[in-house]
């Protein structure tokens, strides 16, 4: 199946950003993904996120793994490089190109599959080095390009399109998340682009590792009655914990949420994370509070969404490894080898 | 205290071996060190090879010291002297000794009946006695007990207090009262030995002048080096016996060259993965946005790292991997030496995928090679494996001084910068422009002209997705192309063919020093045999012609299953059947004695 190139067509009224570009500039190619597939609307707050932004494309690294959720970096500014690794192995790859660039925005694109099983581990030490870049879980439960098999994110009860019952308990991104340290946590649905583009934004300018985990519902496998991953049951369970709203740098506050209530975070860049609490009390800097909080909700059954942990003054990667300010694939070759001289002081005798 | 043997024990000035059996754990290293450093400034050949156990404390370790004034510092099988620490071992150490030769033991105790043999002459020291009466508390008693069986070592082998003396004040600068226990204790096994004993020994050292010129550095520190050197900015690894100390000199040379005095931050980044299947995946990433990037490991880390290893063949991605290797399979003995990754580096991952081995023989290579390995990578665009092993890694060799060339440029490859990208009427990124077998890349962060999809799955050579073959096969039948073009690209091999014989004797890497003595014994037992030790892989002009010119080819090597000779008949066009094997696997470094064995066996039948 070769790939479908999609016709560059613009409106000359289209409106532009700051760089002067249109959404269409940070379009990619055209999704072979099946028609109302959650994943495509993640793919569209992204791309929305990015050019809200003004986020020059050629900066942006796009990395996936496996699986039709990594499919989707293809589907979002083709001005970028892309790296579709292999199956789970996002995460490392990631920090070998935020490692050697760290002007890059890495933005991970990874399913439950990718993340939740085979490559768990290295999402949990991505956590734990904080590499700074948006990592999102496109969340369907199941496996689709293999037909349908159960994912680790799979609720008990949770029945397959034949009727079968997963038995085997989720794992759940947001409390691995808090239990190993990570700095940016929210949930989202990809039916609700209002709440996901706010959270993207916040997420590119955070200092750190930003997850989040995107209810995805996959709407060949996982979208029949009995699942708990469709479209209908996360319109019914969906409990927004926080309302969010992403201010940049340098620009006037001009509220799209009511100003009651608001708590703001100044992120590293100056840009202003501004955010409600929908639940009186939810307090998203607080990780013991949330984990309680959290632990409450799923008793009720409830899918948590918005902004749920922040934490934007632990070090990122580069500052724990007090690494140079500029990336080190700039750093002058003069500046990396000591030279003879130095060599022949060494000595070894 | 001295048993003294009736067979007579001919002079051997430099030219002897003596091994020393420990239990680990007891801080025998800095004793072992003390001795070869010194051996070695007093210009005299010699090798140090540390046989120990995966283990922290309690098993029996040893350290074998060869001393020779023509080079040969191979491993031997026997020993003129053994010193005999361990009750676990006495009765294996003793067997080892030459009719004629010394036994040192500690004679706190009487001397056990299984270390008694009748053509051994004994030497008691009562190293723990003197250390208990001079030292205090067990720890620094057991270990002063070594330095101390250090000191009477320098009394019976000749060797020079003076230097000794200046060793310890290197070794100990600004921690004056380590120094002082140390040599307090170096004193009391040298007064003790000098008063007791007939000394030095017929066995002994003499000062020559055969090491000027040259360091004691092991393989890891060099390959470290050689990374720091060619610009290495991104590490990453996992800790792994017995590659984990080229990792630590890395960070440790990092830490002296690498820190920008003005900025006091660092201009190189070590990332501890979480497994190996993580280490090279973030060597691709680093590679893949610009930076030179490696990693070091061992044979279970490759066996881990090989789907990635595919990936970074097929959307040819520049990475260097160090494999220290190991005795394979599986855990197999991880701090013994075998050659055993050939094979698995060499067509690492499934699918059709052939990789570019680097093969050092000494820390010297290790340290040069690693350049090679970075351009290669860089100008290829593809994984470059650097096989070392633990004798070389791990082990101090006499090596000549680390060279390096103040020209030297790093060898980036074909990278297209935003200006030349404008200039293109459109960037397919497999597609060379001129035909060659090497298309240009461009880096994330400098073009949005430059952007394409890194891919593993099917690609054309446009680097969109594909399942059509004629696309397919247009990339891939181009990396075989690509590989056989590194051929000439590879260090050449080391040929020595003067003699014209119709024998050739073929091997790779720590094999040199046992096979090049071989030759020797060999030819004064008037077996004729030229030698070719191969660097590198894929196999260019000078290989394949040494093996056209050659009846019987003997191909020596640290494996079970004869791995070059394998990847020689599948890589050449030589008869397979032209191919013999002599292969030592046991673990140990091999001797000069095993292939002069083997090779007489082949050419004798």
């Amino acid at each position: 199946m070769p790939s479908i190139v999609k016709p560059s067509v613009t409106n000359p009224g289209l409106e532009r950003n700051a760089l002067g570009l249109t959404m269409r500039d940070y379009e990619g190619g055209m999704s072979t993904l099946c028609a109302g597939c959650g994943h495509d609307s993640v793919t569209a707050a992204i791309t929305q996120a990015l050019w809200e932004t003004a986020t020059p494309p050629h900066m942006i690294a796009k990395l996936s793994g496996i699986g039709c959720s990594a499919k989707t970096a293809a589907y979002f500014a083709r001005g970028a490089h892309g790296f579709n690794g292999c199956h789970g192995r996002m995460p490392p790859i990631a920090t070998g190109a935020s490692a050697a660039n760290r002007d890059l925005l890495c933005i991970g694109i990874s399913g439950d599959g990718d993340s939740l099983s085979i490559g768990l581990g290295h999402l949990a030490h991505l956590v734990r080095r904080n590499v700074r870049m948006v990592y999102v879980i496109e969340n369907n439960g199941v496996y689709g390009l293999t037909k349908g098999q159960f994912s680790a994110s799979a609720d008990v009860g949770s029945t397959t399109k034949r009727g079968e019952a997963n038995h085997l308990q989720p794992i759940d991104p947001i409390f691995l998340g808090l239990s190993v340290g990570a700095t940016f946590l929210a949930r989202g649905f990809s039916g609700d682009k209002r709440q996901l583009v706010p959270i993207f934004r916040a997420a590119m300018a955070h200092h750190g590792l930003a997850i989040i985990d995107v209810i995805s519902p996959c709407v060949t496998f996982n979208d029949h009655e009995g699942s708990t991953k469709s479209y209908l049951f996360t319109r019914q369970h969906d409990v927004q914990m926080t309302v969010t709203d992403f201010v940049p740098p340098a620009e006037e506050i001009s509220a799209t949420i009511p100003d009651q209530g608001v708590i703001s975070i100044p992120m590293h860049d100056g840009a202003t994370l501004r955010f409600r609490s929908v639940p009186e009390g939810y307090d998203p800097t607080d990780r013991a509070a949330v984990m309680e909080h959290l632990m409450a909700s799923r008793g009720r059954g409830e899918i948590v969404t918005g902004l749920l942990y922040i934490d934007e003054q632990s070090s990122d990667l580069h500052e724990l490894g007090n690494t140079s300010a500029q990336p080190l694939t700039q750093v002058p070759f003069e500046k990396l080898c000591p030279g003879s001289a130095a060599l022949a002081e060494i000595g070894f005798r | 205290m001295v048993f003294q043997t009736d067979v007579p024990q001919r002079l051997k000035v430099n030219d002897f071996s003596l091994k020393l059996a420990n239990v680990n754990g007891t801080g025998s290293s800095s004793a072992n060190n003390l001795l070869v450093r010194a051996i070695f400034r007093m210009g005299v050949p010699v090798s140090g090879k540390n046989l120990f156990p995966s283990n922290i404390q309690g098993l029996p370790t040893w350290y074998e010291i060869r001393v020779n004034k023509n080079g040969h510092v191979a491993r031997a099988r026997r020993y003129d002297v053994m010193v005999a620490m361990n009750g676990q071992t006495y009765e294996s150490d003793i067997a080892e000794v030459v009719s004629g030769g010394y036994t040192m033991y500690d004679s706190s105790w009487p001397l056990d009946k299984a270390l008694i043999r009748e053509d051994v002459t004994y030497l008691g020291v009562p190293l723990a006695e003197m250390c208990n009466d001079s030292f205090h508390g067990p720890r620094e008693r057991i270990l002063m007990k070594n330095i101390a069986c250090a000191g009477a070592l320098v009394a019976m082998l000749g060797l020079d207090m003076e230097v000794i003396a200046q060793l310890l004040t290197e070794q100990f600068a600004g921690k004056d009262r380590l120094r002082a226990s140390n040599q307090t204790a170096l004193r009391l096994g040298y007064d003790f030995a000098a008063e007791h004993f007939d000394h030095p020994l017929p066995c002994r050292v003499e000062p020559m002048d055969a090491t000027r010129g040259s360091i004691l550095i092991d393989g890891n520190t060099a390959a470290a080096l050689g990374c720091v050197y060619a610009g290495a900015t991104v590490a990453a690894w996992y800790p792994i016996t017995p590659s984990t100390s080229l990792m630590d000199a890395f960070t440790k040379y990092c830490a002296k060259f690498r820190r920008d005095p003005d900025t006091g931050q660092n201009n190189y980044l070590v990332l501890q993965a979480e497994d190996e299947l993580a280490s090279i995946g973030m060597v691709l990433g680093a590679s893949w946005a610009g930076a030179r990037a490696f990693t070091s490991t061992s044979g279970p880390g490759i066996s881990l790292m090989q789907e990635l290893l595919g990936m970074g063949y097929y959307a040819e991605v520049p990475a260097v991997v160090f494999d220290v290797q190991r005795t394979g399979p599986s855990t197999g003995m991880p701090t013994r030496v075998q050659q055993s990754d050939i094979l698995s580096c060499a067509y690492a991952s499934h699918g059709d995928t052939k990789h570019v081995l680097l093969f050092p023989a000494h820390p010297a290579e290790c340290f040069s090679m690693a350049a090679t390995a970075f351009d290669l990578a860089e100008r290829f665009q593809t994984p470059v494996l650097v096989l070392s092993d633990i004798d070389i890694g791990m082990n101090d060799w006499v090596s000549p001084a680390l060279e390096w060339d103040d020209d030297y440029v790093p060898d980036r490859g074909r990278v297209l910068d935003a200006a030349a990208l404008r200039e293109l009427e459109v960037f397919h990124r497999y597609e060379p422009a001129d035909r060659q077998a090497v298309a240009a890349r461009t880096l994330p962060g400098v073009s949005e002209l430059g952007a394409y999809f890194t891919r593993g799955s099917g690609h054309g050579s446009d680097g969109a997705y594909t399942e059509t073959p004629d696309q397919y096969q247009a990339v891939v039948d181009r990396l075989t192309r690509k590989h056989a073009a590194v051929a000439e690209h590879i260090p050449a091999p080391m040929v020595a063919d003067k003699a014209h014989a119709p024998l050739g004797i073929v091997t790779l890497g720590s094999c040199e020093l046992p096979v090049l003595e071989a030759i020797e014994i060999l030819a004064a037992q008037g077996v004729v045999a030229d030698y070719m030790r191969i660097r590198g892989f894929p196999f260019g002009a000078a290989v394949r012609a040494f093996l056209e010119a050659h009846e019987t080819i003997v191909v020596v090597e640290e494996n079970r299953d004869g791995q070059l000779r394998t990847l020689l008949t599948l890589e050449t066009p030589v008869p397979k059947e032209k191919l013999e094997s002599v292969l030592v696997y046991g673990g140990y470094p091999m001797s000069a004695e095993e292939v002069v064995d083997g090779v007489t066996q082949i050419v004798g039948s």
